[in-house]
């Protein structure tokens, strides 16, 4: 059992730090995932993207239990990440008059917050464009369930030249974010072994293969609107 | 080969400090860095100036005493190697070099370019040992079987001499991977068992209270080691403090 002094250790050490950053970021890793899957459909099957979208916009597991949990998850995920870089920030003091932080380590593992902050942007963006939108459908203009109309709607979005400009190179920074941080998690998390090649590849193809997804789609959508 | 070097200057630990100027000729490619240092102070004190202090002791890599950040990086641009096994050779004729102490707010300037590295020794003190007897029969350790690959981990955390390079390398000042070089050189070991719980929790409480920066796993600390010491420290460390924190 843990004792009150140990589990006070546990959330102010930073080693607990940088575990609640490694598993909130996973889990919004998973997430993203998911939303792929779910908006790959809108290219290649309209109607399952629809009915799968009405579940998540209906399910009341999706809306009352999992949908918190995400909110949770990316509102700790960046106040942690905030914190975090201000608190290493202060443990410098003075800073160098040279410092060649290229020699030994990435761009994207020095510039997680300058990633990260330019993900939370769009995130604004998204929940504007699409949760806030569907939180005053259903609940403040009171519509009725119409599971036809999500297709029709997230086509729309992509319509402008410039929303869809912000969805390309959020996404490319999304990359940038993940090669480093998911990687990094299980690290982290104390997983350095003989699978860590394996991992890191692993989290390569998916940092880069996932957001190049959602590129591809709202780039299908915006120039195959242009087309009819 | 001449030399423009601009040298952090601090009269001691309260003053604002500055970077100063000091050109600089006659200096050899088989000379260390120090004993660049050397030359420059042999000049400043012919002069009747303040020579410039910078830690050293051992002067063969051993000791973990001299540091200095040599153009924006710790020991400078070679690597596996301390400032004083750091040759002139690496530099050119007319090379601007840029010399500044380690830092770190745990590391404040005693003066010039020597740091008070003394919160490494206050994590040390926390948990960095063993209790033995060693008042006459102590136990042979070579009478204890250890699995080699656990034997030669040990050694190679063993083998850091705590200079502070990954902090001063660290964008985020962190001493993560000094603290978890000296957790997991015990955490090898079966003479690390007894007191394995207390070390990481009292170590990994120590390094926080000394006001180092956080891990995010840049990986800078372990390219500039002097000494090699593997990030693979910092996931056992984790994965320890865990444990520990599980067991209390």
């Amino acid at each position: 059992m843990l004792n009150k002094q140990l589990m006070s250790g546990l959330i102010k050490s930073s080693i607990a730090r940088k575990v609640i950053m490694a598993l909130s970021g996973l889990f919004l890793v998973f997430f993203l995932g998911q939303h792929f899957v779910i908006n790959v459909t809108s290219v290649i099957a309209p109607d399952t993207f629809n009915s799968w979208s009405h579940f998540m916009g209906y399910n009341p597991i999706v809306q009352y239990i999992l949908q918190p949990i995400l909110i949770a998850g990316v509102i700790v995920h960046f106040v942690m990440g905030i914190v975090l870089e201000l608190q290493n920030r202060g443990a410098r003091g003075v800073k160098y008059a040279k410092y060649k932080g290229s020699a030994n380590a990435s761009w994207l593992s020095r510039n997680m917050i300058i990633t990260g902050l330019v993900v939370l942007a769009f995130l604004g963006l998204h929940f504007y464009d699409f949760w806030i939108h569907e939180m005053t459908y259903k609940y403040i203009e009171s519509n009725p369930e119409d599971p036809t109309r999500y297709y029709a709607e997230t086509v729309h979005k992509f319509e402008p030249f410039w929303r869809t400009v912000i969805y390309v190179v959020s996404f490319v920074l999304l990359a940038l974010h993940l090669l480093h941080g998911f990687a990094s998690s299980f690290q982290s998390m104390g997983l350095n072994n003989k699978y860590t090649p394996a991992i890191k590849m692993f989290t390569k193809i998916y940092a880069i293969g996932i957001p190049l997804g959602f590129i591809f789609i709202a780039l299908y959508h915006h120039f195959n609107q242009l087309t009819h | 080969m001449k030399l423009n070097l601009k040298i952090w200057r601090q009269k001691d630990a309260k003053s604002n400090g500055q970077m100063v100027d000091y050109p600089i000729s006659g200096i050899e490619g088989d000379m260390s860095f120090l004993e660049m240092m050397d030359v420059l102070n042999e000049e400043l004190i012919t002069k009747g100036e303040d020579p410039v202090v910078f830690d050293h002791d051992c002067r063969e890599g051993i000791c973990g005493s001299c540091s200095l950040q040599i153009n924006g990086e710790p020991h400078g641009p070679d690597r596996l190697i301390t400032t004083c096994q750091l040759h002139m050779r690496k530099f050119n004729d007319g090379d601007t070099i840029v010399i500044e102490p380690f830092r770190a707010k745990a590391f404040p300037v005693i003066k010039d370019l020597m740091v008070d590295r003394s919160s490494f020794d206050r994590i040390q003190q926390a948990g960095g040992y063993i209790s033995v007897n060693t008042s006459g029969n102590t136990v042979d350790a070579n009478a204890i079987p250890i699995d080699k690959h656990d034997a030669d981990e040990a050694m190679d955390s063993a083998t850091c001499i705590g200079c502070g390079a990954c902090v001063a390398a660290c964008k985020n000042a962190s001493a993560m991977l000094f603290t978890s070089a000296k957790v997991s050189q015990y955490a090898l070991l079966p003479q690390g068992q007894v007191e394995a719980t207390d070390r990481v929790l009292n170590m990994v409480r120590q390094m926080d209270l000394e006001g180092f920066g956080n891990c995010t796993n840049t990986g800078a600390c372990e390219v500039e080691c002097p000494k090699g010491i593997s990030l693979e420290n910092i996931a056992r460390m984790n994965r320890e403090y865990f444990s520990a924190s599980l067991k209390g």
